[in-house]
């Protein structure tokens, strides 16, 4: 745990309890008594997001209705110096959302609504707490669509993907969340109305909407956004290709790239995910390739038939020994069936897993890949990979069983390694998952303690009294020492006594 | 980036020098964009003296450069590999001589961020940004982000770079995004009134077509088709217009893109006689505005060039009326401001977040804002 970060545990009884008092008396004068929650029974929901590994008990949870009341809740949250997180559906994978003790939890699940689709310009004003694929589904009868595709955009929310930067599997040719969204509407952490951008494709001044999006609810809460919806492609087509050696996988998405070809999608799977996979979906993957690529052309039909040729010739050069095409639209879902499906599918081979999000090079697939499965044998668990390969965004699987303290302790020691790993090799702890609480010792390794200090100090531009999402993303000095002592003791670091920091 | 560059050490002794003094120092490239912003003070700093392309992968699709590398090298070591930056940044300088003779350098471009003719198809300066180095006003040397395309690890301060001009820090080093050149361009040309220019713009950019740039200037319309060659083909029949030839239509976006061109010409000498060149950022749907004056709109209708004489609180309250904003790109009496004002609470987190990076205020004092 970050060391500003307090836990429940670590809070006297009596002290939290008089605490959660004055802000439940607060809060009840701007909330209506069904909108606020405070007992323990009501606020289990709310201990966890999608990394369900680590739990907080929120000192309150608040539900606010209308944008009034949000702002009321922000004031009363600021002059009695508690902190605030805010939340969408809570499926996040690093913690970005989980509850401060002593503080409020804002969920904003009420605010689910499509406020405004304007064909014409193409674009959409949705409420934070819109999912994703209901903006593409609300866009649809306009031949339009809203092109960051998480994973989770069954579920996930607009503001969570402003909140995390959200990418999915089309972000080379498509962009990340920053690259499709023009305006955000919200308040500061005062309760003050700030609007960041607007739909002119630029605005006065720096353009604060860079370091708001990604910023993990630590800048401003955002209440409602305006987004770019794109022409829907006439068509789309898949080619699966199978290759009986990692380095000549990694190889051909290189090659593809090289030939000048921008895919609109390049995923990868490897042999243990795609055994997996096909045993939960049936899509008749080849089990005896070593990784299997898919890639995705879109556009006009003469387009993609001419990118498609382009595509194999580059795939068959690069030694694939398996070539197939989708041949209409129900082929070709079913070749990403697989891959949309690869977490549940890991779910199926063991209790537990946690699933890593680093990018590397491109070039370097082949090396994490082999230096992963050497992980594998140094910390005895099993992990299965699905990358995007195209942004060289890898998501190891790394499966243990959480009621085995020892598996637990062994999958943080791996998940580190890996983390590590992908910064040596010039790379980030985080591609699209976002730092969260997770990730924080990593940022350790990634970030020099100026580096760290300047993040921190861009945050209080915003929000002076650090309210807002206190103890994510930008790990403490005492935190990143305690890291380096641990770094020690596992025999890493040479040159042990000399100053750290 | 190598820390111990001499280079860079001459760098940081310059900051570090300018914060013992209370000096402030005004960072400069090339200087073809002395005229954009508010006018320049303090010490010149000149960054050419941290140059050179550190990694160029063409597969990776990512070129880390210094702050003092030349624009147009950078763009012709990109070519050699079929590749470019896509959002086409200006490089404005003297007209008479060639781009590589204006100057422009990398540093520039970020902190300008300007973007040229393809903007609204492909994405701004700021969205081609991976990674920077920065120098602080503390003297220290910063990294963020990196070289690879998804990135959230922490806040993404290398994109806020990108138009800072200058006033956050020294813009040491860029990783960028670059794209392979398109296999096909094919420019296309038809009269057409401004209103209907806008709607048919904005009608065609709902569907999917490779429309890349446009212009509209005296009741022609231009526009320019890149991407694959049978989508390009196919598009053609869509659109309609007469073929421009690439000999001629080369040098038009070239010109639009480095305000060379015919109607930023006329501008440039009606700015010499006391006009005003307004830059306006509007949604691309916004009505034709009742402003007088000589117009030319790009970016399918979201860029919109004004040069007029008329007062300044005229052309913002239209603008802001429109859902955007007004630059007064170049005047001789940039009184009224060259950015639009700061409204509450952007202006003080601008206030802030200078004190966060340079809180002696060394860098580019009122370059973006009076005070900034």
């Amino acid at each position: 745990m970050n060391a500003a970060l307090p836990t429940s545990a670590a809070i006297s009884i009596q002290a939290r309890a008089t605490r959660q008092a004055e802000v439940v008396a607060a809060l009840a004068e701007m909330l209506p008594a069904h909108a606020l929650l405070w007992h323990r029974e009501d606020t289990i929901p709310y201990e966890c997001d999608g990394l369900t590994a680590y739990r907080e008990q929120p000192l309150v949870v608040a539900l606010p209705e209308t944008e009034a009341q949000v702002a009321a809740v922000l004031r009363a949250c600021h002059r009695l110096n508690v902190p605030v997180v805010a939340r969408g559906a809570g499926t996040g994978l690093s913690g970005g959302a989980l509850p401060n003790a002593m503080g409020v939890t804002l969920s904003l699940a009420k605010f689910n609504r499509i406020v405004k689709i304007d064909p014409a310009a193409r674009t959409a004003v949705v409420q934070c707490g819109v999912r994703n694929l209901a903006i593409s589904e609300a866009a649809a009868p306009h031949g339009l669509y809203y092109a960051p595709d998480p994973s989770s955009q069954i579920a996930c929310t607009i503001g969570g993907n402003v909140a995390e930067n959200s990418g999915g599997v089309h972000c080379l040719k498509y962009g990340l969340t920053l690259h499709n969204v023009l305006r955000v509407r919200g308040f500061m952490v005062t309760g003050e109305a700030v609007e960041f951008g607007s739909e002119a494709l630029d605005c006065a001044g720096l353009d604060l909407m860079t370091v708001l999006v990604g910023s993990e609810g630590m800048l401003a809460v955002t209440l409602e956004v305006t987004v770019k919806l794109v022409p829907k492609p006439q068509l789309a087509r898949c080619i699966m290709a199978s290759f009986d050696d990692m380095r000549k996988a990694g190889d051909a998405v290189a090659s593809v790239i090289a030939a000048g070809i921008i895919p609109a999608g390049l995923e990868m799977m490897d042999k243990p995910m795609t055994a997996a996979v096909e045993d939960f979906v049936h899509a008749g993957y080849d089990l005896d390739a070593v990784a299997i690529l898919l890639c995705e052309s879109d556009g006009t039909p003469e387009e993609v038939s001419e990118e498609i040729a382009r595509m194999e010739a580059v795939l068959r050069d690069s030694g694939a020994t398996r070539l197939s095409v989708s041949a209409d639209e129900a082929q070709r879902l079913k070749f990403w069936s697989g891959r949309k499906n690869a977490f549940p599918a890991t779910g199926r081979l063991s209790p537990d897993y946690m699933c890593m999000d680093s990018t590397i090079p491109r070039k370097r697939l082949a090396d994490i890949l082999l230096a992963i499965q050497q992980m594998e044998t140094k910390y005895g668990l099993r992990c299965a990979n699905v990358f995007h390969a195209g942004d060289g965004n890898l998501h190891p699987l790394i499966m243990f069983d959480a009621n085995d303290a020892d598996q637990l302790h062994r999958c943080e020691l791996f998940g580190a390694d890996i983390l590590e790993t992908s910064v040596q090799m010039g790379g980030t702890v985080s591609g699209e998952h976002g730092v969260g609480i997770e990730k924080l010792s990593a940022m350790c390794v990634q970030f020099a303690p100026e580096e760290r200090e300047q993040m921190m100090a861009l945050k209080r531009a915003f929000d002076p009294k650090e309210l807002l999402n206190p103890g994510k993303v930008i790990p403490s000095l005492a935190r990143c020492a305690e890291y380096g002592k641990m770094h020690v003791r596992r025999g890493l670091l040479p040159f042990a006594d000399i100053p750290r920091f | 980036m190598n820390h111990n560059d001499p280079a860079l050490q001459v760098l940081i002794d310059r900051v570090q020098s300018a914060r013992a003094a209370g000096a402030q120092l005004c960072i400069r490239g090339g200087g073809t964009k002395d005229f954009y912003g508010e006018v320049p003070q303090g010490e010149p700093l000149d960054t050419r003296v941290l140059e050179g392309t550190s990694s160029y992968e063409p597969t990776e699709l990512v070129v880390t450069t210094r702050c003092g590398t030349s624009l147009a090298e950078l763009e012709a070591l990109l070519a050699a590999q079929g590749q470019c930056l896509p959002f086409e940044p200006p490089h404005f300088g003297d007209p008479g001589l060639d781009t590589r003779a204006r100057g422009a350098t990398v540093g520039g471009m970020i902190a300008a961020g300007l973007s040229g003719p393809s903007r609204a198809a492909v994405g701004s300066v700021r969205d081609h940004v991976l990674g920077a180095t920065l120098l602080n006003g503390q003297g220290e040397v910063m990294s963020f982000g990196g070289q690879v395309m998804k990135n959230v690890a922490g806040y993404d301060v290398s994109r806020l770079l990108a138009g800072s001009m200058g006033t956050l820090g020294v813009i040491l080093e860029v990783s960028l995004k670059v794209l392979p050149v398109a296999p096909a361009t094919l420019t296309l040309r038809m009269e057409m009134d401004q209103a209907s220019a806008l709607a048919q713009l904005n009608a065609w950019g709902g569907q999917p077509l490779p429309l890349n740039a446009s212009a509209w200037w005296d009741g022609n319309l231009i526009v320019r088709l890149r991407g694959a060659l049978a989508a390009v083909q196919a598009a053609r029949a869509t659109i309609g217009g007469q073929v421009v030839e690439p000999q001629f239509a080369s040098p038009f976006w070239a010109g639009l893109r480095d305000h060379t061109d015919e109607f930023f010409e006329g501008a440039h000498t009606a700015v010499k006689g006391g006009a005003s060149l307004w830059r306006l950022s509007l949604p691309s749907t916004a009505a034709p505005l009742a402003l007088s004056g000589e117009l030319l709109i790009e970016w399918g209708g979201a860029q919109r060039w004004l040069c007029s004489a008329m007062p300044a609180g005229a052309v913002r309250d239209a603008a802001a009326k429109a859902g955007g904003h007004a630059t007064l790109f170049a005047a001789l009496d940039k009184s009224p401001g060259a950015f639009a004002p700061l409204q509450s609470p952007l202006d003080r987190i601008h206030r802030e977040l200078k004190k966060a990076f340079d809180p002696a205020g060394i860098f580019n004092p009122g370059r973006l804002y009076p005070g900034l």
